[in-house]
């Protein structure tokens, strides 16, 4: 805090607030059929330097929030409430052209599959030479030195000549390694990443995770990564926001919701993982039914008609209101369920715990 | 597995689907609704449902044109030189140009549209009897355009190797045909033949069919090109190879599996080639290789028409306005058809 | 890319061969005696054994397309009549006109150049708007002007050519007296100047361009919505491009590569003759020469202007595809 006098507002330390902010997002969609409410309420906080991971299934409203911290829907029908802050600045109020100059300089976008990512017609250098000469003003020469720099640090081999590669000639995990080349260009101090590895090879996964938190030791940015793969959580986020039909239904630190998960949701979800240590007869749990209708959301809990432990709710009913999202412990540990907090813990450790 | 799962799985699941006869059911299903939805979609849509009565009213002229010809009581060919007062129709020294009516088009109570110039025909009756024509042709046009260009492509993407080969390169053959100024050259050619190898005379049934005929096999080729590629995908889906396992031969296949998946496409050519056959035999007719007197074509009667757009511009509009009425009626129920059946085209 | 347009250009050779052929052998079966045609009135046994020797209507059909594919490859051309009168038909030699002895490839270069204009105009115009309402319409999809432009296309395309070119005529050579009436003198630029050319072919280009440009309207809007949901436009928008660069350098050129090809065949077809327009408007073009030829049973005529627009269709074809490839980086190196 000493520090907080010397440092540029870059560090959000001075004013108090936090780097990023999210409080109670929402993303609503006006179609023929209904309003399609694809987030609903989201609100977290990033600092600089941390990893926070959101997770959920297919249409649970994750990519969906991340183009919303993009200003992307600005310019669509899609609505958007709440408000986001970042380095003290609001952006949901922000006008196009002044969210534009945060985009790419300030926040950058990894997306989920580099292939349609990256244009087509254009040389993959040219590509990272225009995002880094949006936001700076210097002779080509300069953005290329730079691009064929960064093209080198994401482990692209004699850069310099791949510089010159359209995306079709690279491999799958050298275009995501070019897409996070072409994110970091001007040096974003919030990087989000939108399923960055789902569409490649495991080993190649594992590769471009390393590289994005050797590169964010290096930067100190902070990350969203945005993904329905819990060990990528694992290995990358300090914090986890779990989503449900649009909502926040758990959120807390990777440890609490990796070893003491209360939502019968995110017990689904970690009973999906499939892991060597268990005995071969063992089977993978998937979670009945499908994801909600985001225009007829079920009445009350979301989650409700997929929930297999509506018998242990007492005193409220699940099909009734929308329980809250509640604080748990000390911990910054956030749930929404109708079962009792005791009663939850209870039952994660007698009979969730046990199959895992 | 959990029971039950399989059935609607989440496509992030992950989970292989049960068996083969649970997806071959649920694409039946799927298949069904998409139906259901392009015809609701149809119904609440008012320009598809003009449109629709205007071709239904177009049709009815067609088939009842006897009936509707005597209700004026002039038949199409009838020379007609005297009103029924026993007054000349035509001005005999001006060329034959009709006297009296709108812009001089000699438009009557008797004559609704007015009189042709020189040979006094009713121009009523010849535009209702037109349309038998226009219809015809297209229809029977596109009939055939859509059975060589489903059968051949569908032939083509199943068997493949160089069955395929033969016909891919025939259809590149086709497709670069000047079309137009060949289906042009070629009718009366066609028209010979046909006269020769059939013992008939060259009168205007021959003709109809030669047109069918010619506008048919310029129009199939790429049809049969996409019909073709959609076979290509559809032969490797499961359902295709399942019934494949269980020993479906290749024309149970052709017909029971694979032509009930190309039913949206096939319906989506139609729509186009209705309106564009409507007019390639106008076109024809108009340059002279269609449709010959005395048989009434619109087509014939814009080009008769043209030699007095100065002086009786009405018999140039009516046939006009005709064409245009049917081909816009085809566009825009054809249009209908393409955003009711396709998925994409919410209403947003 | 050599190795491709060496490939591609020998398989347009195949593909002109046997258009030759199935073109030679459809026309040439007619029953009809050619040889009635030529002598016309003076026909009498004699006569007839004449011609037929003179112009080998007594060879099998297989010598007379021998003879006919020397004329179009041989570089010196074919020699047409009988023994000792011959005469030359210089390369390329399409044969000489049933109707009045002209060689057929004077005629069609005679009628090439107003094909050409009228072609060329017409592409020019249907093309600017095609691709602008298209443009205007996909950027204000939903709005007012993306019904008026989506409403516009529509009446172009159900607006047939014979109606739409003579309700021009009617209305500005008729009842506005705005143009004189279409006088094939005024079809050479430099002998009248710009203004008779001009007048003599803006309603010709104004016929034939209005259903390319509804087509292309739709089109273009067509493309550009979808290419403005794919994932680069957003990779785009999200570098914190202005919209200006993300519509223009990044939609448009996606959106156009398609067009290019179809432009491409569609002109390729039209410069073979716009029969239509060429008929409504009196002009002399390739169109008018070709069904004047179908009219008065002229079969090298036709023979000749089939094959002749054929080779612009193949041509056309092998061009676009070289363009494809130079557009799209996807399609040069695979």
């Amino acid at each position: 805090m000493t520090e907080s006098v010397t440092t540029t507002a870059s560090t959000s330390a001075g004013t108090g607030k936090p780097f990023l902010e999210l409080k109670n997002l929402q993303v609503h969609f006006p179609t023929d059929d209904g309003l399609v409410k694809a987030v609903n309420g989201l609100s977290f906080t990033l600092e600089r330097g941390k990893t926070l991971g959101i997770v959920g299934e297919s249409g649970s409203g994750k990519s969906v929030s991340s183009l919303a911290i993009m200003g992307l829907h600005k310019g669509s029908r899609a609505k958007v409430g709440g408000e986001i802050w970042l380095d003290g600045a609001e952006l949901v109020g922000m006008s196009v052209p002044e969210i534009r100059r945060l985009r790419g300089q300030q926040v950058a976008m990894i997306f989920q599959d580099p292939l349609s990512a990256m244009h087509p017609f254009y040389r993959v250098g040219d590509q990272l030479v225009e995002a880094y000469r949006v936001h700076n003003e210097v002779p080509k020469s300069v953005a290329r030195k730079r691009a064929i720099d960064l093209l080198d640090r994401v482990g692209i081999p004699s850069p310099d000549k791949r510089f010159f590669d359209y995306p079709h000639q690279f491999s799958g995990g050298m275009r995501q390694r070019a897409m996070i080349a072409m994110a970091l260009m001007c040096d974003p101090q919030l990087l989000i990443a939108d399923e960055p590895t789902t569409a490649l090879d495991v080993t190649v996964q594992a590769q471009i995770l390393d590289l994005m938190m050797d590169l964010q030791k290096e930067f100190n940015s902070a990350i969203v990564i945005i993904t329905h793969d819990l060990g990528v959580v694992a290995q990358m986020a300090q914090d986890v926001v779990v989503m449900y039909g649009g909502r926040v239904v758990e959120a807390g630190p990777v440890r609490e919701i990796f070893y003491r998960p209360e939502m019968p949701y995110t017990w689904g979800l970690l009973g999906s993982i499939p892991r060597v240590n268990r005995g071969g007869d063992h089977r993978l749990k998937s979670i009945r039914g499908t994801p909600p209708s985001l225009i007829n959301l079920p009445k009350g809990c979301p989650f409700q008609p997929r929930c297999d432990y509506q018998q242990h709710v007492e005193g409220h009913s699940c099909t009734g209101e929308v329980p809250d999202l509640l604080q748990i412990g000390t911990e910054d540990h956030r749930v929404r369920c109708h079962i009792e907090t005791g009663q939850r813990k209870k039952l994660f450790t007698e009979q969730i715990k046990p199959n895992l | 597995m959990t029971l039950g799962v399989s059935e609607d799985l989440p496509p992030d699941g992950g989970l292989p689907a049960d068996g083969l006869a649970e997806t071959a059911e649920a694409k039946q299903i799927e298949g069904r609704s998409l139906g259901q939805i392009a015809w609701a979609r149809l119904k609440k849509d008012k320009i598809a449902v003009i449109s629709a009565v205007i071709i239904l009213l177009i049709i009815a002229v067609a088939i009842f044109a006897p009936l509707i010809v005597k209700i004026n009581g002039f038949p199409p060919d009838q020379f007609n030189k005297l009103d029924s007062d026993g007054n000349p129709l035509l001005n005999t020294r001006d060329g034959g140009i009709p006297i009296g009516g709108l812009w001089g088009s000699g438009t009557s109570t008797e004559h609704w549209l007015g009189v042709e110039p020189q040979n006094g025909r009713d121009v009523f009756s010849r535009l209702v009897y037109g349309t038998r024509v226009s219809l015809l042709v297209a229809l029977g046009g596109t009939l055939i355009a859509i059975v060589l260009g489903t059968v051949i492509g569908m032939v083509s993407g199943y068997f493949g190797g160089w069955v395929d080969t033969l016909l891919s390169r025939l259809m590149d053959i086709m497709l670069s045909f000047p079309s137009l100024l060949f289906i042009m050259a070629l009718t009366p050619v066609v028209a010979d033949r046909g006269q020769d190898l059939l013992g008939i005379p060259d009168d205007n049934r021959l003709r109809l069919g030669v047109l069918m005929f010619v506008l048919g096999f310029f129009g199939w080729a790429y049809l049969a090109r996409i019909v073709r590629g959609q076979t290509l995908s559809l032969r490797e889906r499961e359902f295709v190879e399942a019934a494949r396992s269980l020993g479906a031969g290749p024309m149970y296949v052709i017909f029971k599996q694979i032509l009930p998946n190309l039913i949206p496409t096939l319906l989506v050519y139609t729509t186009l080639l209705i309106p564009g056959n409507i007019t390639a035999e106008a076109a024809l007719s108009f340059l002279g290789v269609g449709i010959k007197e005395p048989t009434s074509s619109w087509g014939r009667m814009i080009a008769d028409a043209s030699d007095w757009i100065e002086s009786n511009p009405l018999y140039l509009f009516f046939p006009g306005i005709a064409l245009f009425i049917t081909v816009l009626a085809f566009n825009l129920l054809g249009d209908s058809v393409r955003d009711a059946l396709d998925p994409r085209a919410g209403r947003s | 890319m050599g190795r491709y347009l060496i490939r591609r250009l020998l398989q347009t050779v195949v593909i002109l061969w046997v258009i030759s052929a199935i073109t030679f052998f459809l026309f040439w079966i007619t029953p009809a005696n050619p040889a009635l045609l030529i002598c016309g009135k003076n026909c009498n046994t004699e006569t007839i054994a004449t011609v037929n020797a003179t112009f080998g209507f007594d060879d099998p059909l297989i010598v007379q397309y021998g003879t006919y594919m020397k004329g179009l490859v041989s570089p010196t051309g074919r020699d047409i009549g009988s023994e000792g009168s011959e005469r030359n038909c210089a390369w390329p030699c399409f044969g000489e006109s049933y109707q009045n002895g002209i060689p057929v490839w004077d005629s069609i270069s005679d009628a090439f150049p107003a094909t050409f204009w009228l072609a060329i105009g017409a592409a020019t115009i249907w093309l600017f708007f095609g691709v602008m309402l298209g443009l205007l319409a996909a950027l204000r999809k939903g709005k007012a002007l993306d019904k008026l432009s989506v409403g516009l296309a529509l009446f172009g395309v159900s607006f047939p050519t014979i109606v739409f070119g003579y309700l021009l005529l009617f209305l500005f050579i008729v009842k506005l007296k705005w143009i004189p009436f279409p006088d094939t003198a005024n079809a050479a630029l430099f002998e009248v100047g710009p203004v008779k050319w001009l007048q003599f072919y803006i309603l010709p280009w104004i016929t034939l361009a209005l259903v390319f440009a509804a087509l292309y309207t739709r089109l273009t809007r067509a493309n550009m919505i979808d290419t403005m949901n794919e994932d680069y436009i957003r990779t785009a928008r999200a570098k914190g491009l202005g919209e200006g660069t993300v519509i223009f350098k990044h939609g448009l050129r996606s959106a156009l590569t398609p067009i290019v090809t179809i432009f491409g065949l569609d002109l390729g077809g039209l410069l073979g003759g716009a029969v239509i327009t060429e008929q409504i408007f009196s002009i002399t073009g390739l169109g008018k020469f070709a069904i004047d030829s179908v009219l008065g049973n002229d079969l090298p005529a036709i023979m000749g202007v089939v094959l002749f627009a054929a080779i612009f269709i193949v041509l056309a074809n092998v061009v676009v595809d070289v363009l494809y490839a130079v557009i799209d980086p996807r399609v040069r190196l695979s």
